[in-house]
């Protein structure tokens, strides 16, 4: 290997508030070479996306500063160039992509002005030059009919197209290096892989290095050349992928190769007692037009769905995003409005009002995906349990409240001592973890579990699903599994429904849909969970 | 992942914990509010002030604060004595009346307040005719030229002085300024937290709702916004008689429209909350979700926006007593000050008086105004 295009040296980084100085990096040296790609691997607050904003001095200072470490490249000094060097240096040799494209892009300019942007500063393309250059970035991201994308707002494309605008973008000046931060993250399966794809052979045609950073470990596989483990703040492994993977060295590499999520679902009993039973389902969302309203068609996100659950049996929904499964999770709820009928044990519940619902909500319990988002954050762990039980269970005394909040938290793994504190105290798992307590508290018949580990690391989803699993053997609940991740709902489903534009495209036991898928769409959403490859066009939305 | 070591059936363990009487969050924003020197000390000077001028009673009074009469201890401040009491014939005591006070003098003692003038008491031994200057501008001479006994004279001490001169009825601006200010100050707030309260719930419901309620809500505070409120205040002024609880509930008619705005912008962004929806899910009533859930979310804007409301309160009082529609006559009010300023240039005490304690209280409020918002910034850091 040549001279490395970049070399970060024994850099740290420290973030001070109040005084306080805390260390995110910890002296970290890495180099990337020419035409290279390395993945900076760990876990969230492990310092890698830190570590990679500083190659372009992105941190808030003077909030964050460096108390040692040089980052080189090409022999520069990027810590100690000026903020006008950078300026050059950001956007044209250096390039970064985020994991979030919603938020990435303006939403108030068109595709247009915010790739012909980078062209126009950088190299001070005229318009007519800046909108050719524009569609033939476009075209190579593999965005199709560019011409028509070109006065496109952000928010009327995909989620998988704007993160293809994001690397027209990246790609526009043809960097030397390009920063993926997690850029996958926020995707579906599918369009994961396909955007993975076109990574790769950009990569390759360009030459460029590529430094990407990411939690999941199959992605590091499929893309690196070389891999760094962080943990806290410091690189524990480093080396080459093959040799990092078939022979860890460190033990918290270890840890996150086992982390995968193992065990096998209950076993499937078509005699157990039906808890809930959903009758061609259908939500439609009326689309109106004009100056009276008039209704002239409807997004049909739930469209005639027949689902039985069963008590200690797990219904796993699949289905890329937009194909219904959270809609039908939430028609089932009674949380919006659907048609069709909907049983609940022995009860008609589909007619009825929100009040009437009221009581049956203690025996039918929602846990949501993003554990931030779901607990009151100026509530303590303690007020957020009970508040289901003060209103379903009125007769218990504060004390026998705090003894079942007590109880549940030992149930769900969590140390009772804790439950005066705050939500933002604890990690994406314990809080995961505090909303499955707040939902078993009441000892519910169903649970719908809305992608509850999507938004966890790969060694807490592990612990996760297992804790799932426990409770259901201990509890009998029937499960209503919501997911687009396919390594989860193999461990702990026994029923698959495969969902795509609110209509059932593959149901049946788990265990055949995944031995042997009848439809192209099943198949492709295997293939990309399993081995991050991409389905041939068509067959999965972009 | 931790497994926790109590048996499931263990009785609660402990109380919680003490936090002491800020949570965390808190103690963060009071930090930042301290952190801001301006407005930390124009808090502290604002709470001397409005603390003192809560006793004005106290400070500038025309009855003595304490009084001994023949061995009976008596209180004139707080209780009114019949003259009868001293042998005169009025049914409320002029303790300034040179004979009462005599009275008084020859059987015990009595105790006045460092001034010795209320808001409303006319001042007949003044040197000159009214406005007169300071007493400080004048020799003793001159000072004391209209007691009976002249510059000789008991009553003609330091607590008879209008040390900033007097209005042109004679009455004591100092005085008139610390009951103004109290009353300026009452006024904000009263109207500020009852525009708040309905403001909010205003809010609150429209936010959480949404839909035709928010639709036609919002119809109706752009309709009712656009009524013209001083017009409307002086066609009021004109049927009703104008006092402080009239004035409140006729302000009170439009400046809730103020909070509305942020509160409702709050609870629809929260309204969608995983949280919330999670509270949904439970089974909570609409009521206690927008309690306990969104609410803490609007208090931050509200809080924040609150001081603002607050002098604005303040000036509108100001410029109603200034034009004649505020306040009944008589009343202090910093407004009617000014007017007498305006009307009496050659009196430049009335006019600096009303401007520098106008314009301190209204700085005082913006400093601890401007602190609130850099304590509720999430993202501010000092250096």
């Amino acid at each position: 290997m040549s001279a490395p295009l970049i070399s970060v040296r024994d850099l740290s980084v420290a973030f001070s508030q109040d005084e306080k100085q805390s260390l995110a990096v910890d002296h970290v040296s890495f180099d990337i070479g020419r035409g290279e790609t390395v993945a900076l691997v760990g876990e969230s607050g492990s310092g890698k996306s830190v570590t990679a904003l500083s190659v372009l001095k992105l941190l808030p200072y003077p909030a964050a500063s460096h108390p040692s470490g040089e980052i080189l490249f090409d022999g520069q000094d990027l810590l100690g160039a000026k903020e006008q060097a950078l300026r050059k240096i950001r956007g044209r040799d250096i390039t970064m992509i985020f994991q979030e494209p919603m938020t990435s892009l303006n939403p108030l300019h068109s595709i247009e002005q915010q790739v012909g942007e980078v062209l126009k500063l950088h190299q001070g393309m005229s318009d007519t030059a800046a909108r050719a250059r524009t569609l033939a970035l476009l075209e190579e991201v593999g965005i199709r009919e560019p011409e028509k994308r070109l006065g496109a707002y952000p928010h009327q494309l995909s989620g998988g197209q704007r993160q293809r605008v994001m690397i027209a973008m990246a790609l526009a000046n043809e960097p030397q290096l390009l920063i993926a931060d997690e850029p996958t993250t926020a995707l579906d399966v599918t369009v994961q892989a396909q955007i993975l794809e076109l990574l790769d052979e950009l990569k390759r045609k360009n030459g460029m290095s590529m430094l990407f950073i990411t939690h999941d470990l199959g992605i590091v596989r499929r893309i690196a050349d070389r891999v760094c483990v962080m943990t806290k703040g410091r690189i524990v492994e480093a080396g080459p992928t093959q040799e990092i993977f078939d022979n860890p060295q460190h033990d918290y590499t270890r840890h996150l190769l086992a982390a995968e999520p193992k065990g096998e679902p209950p076993p499937a009993d078509a005699a157990a007692r039906q808890v809930m039973t959903g009758d061609a389902i259908r939500v439609w969302f009326p689309i109106k037009k004009g100056f009276m309203r008039r209704t002239v068609d409807h997004v049909k996100a739930v469209d005639g769905v027949d689902i039985t659950l069963r008590a200690g049996q797990t219904v796993g929904v699949v289905g890329e995003s937009g194909s219904g499964k959270t809609t039908l999770g939430l028609a089932l709820c009674r949380m919006i409005a659907s048609q069709g009928g909907i049983r609940f044990g022995e009860r008609a519940i589909d007619a009825l009002s929100f009040k009437e619902m009221r009581p049956l909500r203690r025996e039918l319990q929602i846990v949501f995906q993003d554990p931030f988002g779901s607990l009151s954050p100026r509530m303590s762990v303690a007020e957020i349990i009970e508040e289901g039980l003060a209103i379903h269970e009125k007769a218990l005394s504060a004390d026998e409240r705090d003894r079942r909040v007590v109880a549940v938290l030992d149930e769900v793994g969590l140390d009772p001592q804790t439950r005066f504190r705050y939500p933002h105290e604890f990690s994406g798992g314990q809080r995961q973890r505090i909303a499955i307590a707040r939902a078993m508290v009441l000892k519910p018949k169903f649970v719908m579990l809305d992608e509850p580990t999507s938004a966890l690391d790969m060694s807490v989803q592990a612990q996760v699903v297992d804790l799932l699993r426990d409770l259901q053997k201990r509890h009998d609940l029937a499960y209503l599994f919501i997911s687009h991740d396919l390594k989860v709902v193999r461990a702990l489903a026994n029923e698959v429904i495969v969902m795509r534009n609110g209509k059932i495209v593959e149901a049946g036991p788990a265990e055949r849909i995944f031995r042997a898928p009848q439809s192209d769409y099943t198949r492709a959403l295997l293939a990309a969970a399993f081995d991050i490859t991409a389905a041939p066009e068509g067959v999965v939305s972009q | 992942m931790q497994r926790a070591v109590t048996a499931p059936d263990a009785p609660p363990a402990k109380a919680a914990p003490r936090r002491g009487w800020l949570s965390p969050l808190n103690q963060r924003r009071w930090q930042n509010f301290k952190a801001n020197r301006r407005g930390y000390w124009s808090l502290w000077i604002f709470l001397v002030l409005f603390v003192l001028s809560l006793f004005a009673e106290f400070i500038a009074n025309d009855k003595p604060v304490l009084a001994s009469y023949k061995g009976e201890i008596l209180f004139p401040v707080l209780v009114d004595y019949p003259e009868e009491k001293f042998g005169g014939f009025l049914a409320v005591t002029d303790y300034r009346d040179p004979v009462i006070f005599e009275e008084i003098e020859a059987n015990g003692w009595l105790i006045w307040p460092p001034i010795r003038y209320s808001y409303r008491t006319v001042n007949n031994e003044i040197p000159e005719a009214a406005p007169a200057k300071p007493s400080w501008l004048y020799d003793r001479e001159t000072r004391c030229a209209r007691y009976p006994q002249g510059a000789d004279d008991p009553s003609c001490t330091l607590g008879n002085w209008n040390w900033l001169g007097t209005d042109d009825q004679t009455r004591d601006v100092l005085a008139r300024a610390i009951y103004g200010f109290r009353i300026s100050v009452l006024f904000g707030l009263a109207l500020t937290l009852c525009s708040a309260v309905i403001g909010v719930s205003a809010g609150a419901v429209q936010g959480y709702f949404g839909g035709w309620t928010d639709l036609l809500f919002q119809r109706f505070i752009e309709i009712w916004s656009s009524i013209p409120v001083l017009y409307l205040i002086l066609i009021i002024a004109a049927v009703l008689p104008p006092g402080f609880f009239i004035l409140l509930a006729i302000m009170l008619l439009f400046s809730w429209v103020g909070f509305v705005g942020v509160v409702r912008a709050e609870f629809l962004r929260a309204r969608n909350f995983e949280y919330v929806n999670a509270a949904r899910a439970l089974g909570v009533p609409n009521r206690t979700i927008m309690f306990r859930h969104l609410l803490p979310n609007a208090m931050v804007a509200t809080l924040t926006f609150l001081p603002f409301i607050l002098n604005g309160s303040i000036t509108t009082l100001t410029s109603l007593d200034f034009l004649g529609f505020g306040l009944p006559p008589g009343s202090a009010s910093l407004g009617e000050l000014l007017k007498q300023g305006q009307q009496n240039l050659n009196a430049p005490w009335l006019g600096i008086t009303g401007f520098v304690v106008i314009s301190l209280m209204l700085s005082l409020l913006i400093f601890i105004g401007e602190a609130t918002r850099d304590a509720f910034d999430p993202r501010k850091t000092f250096k």
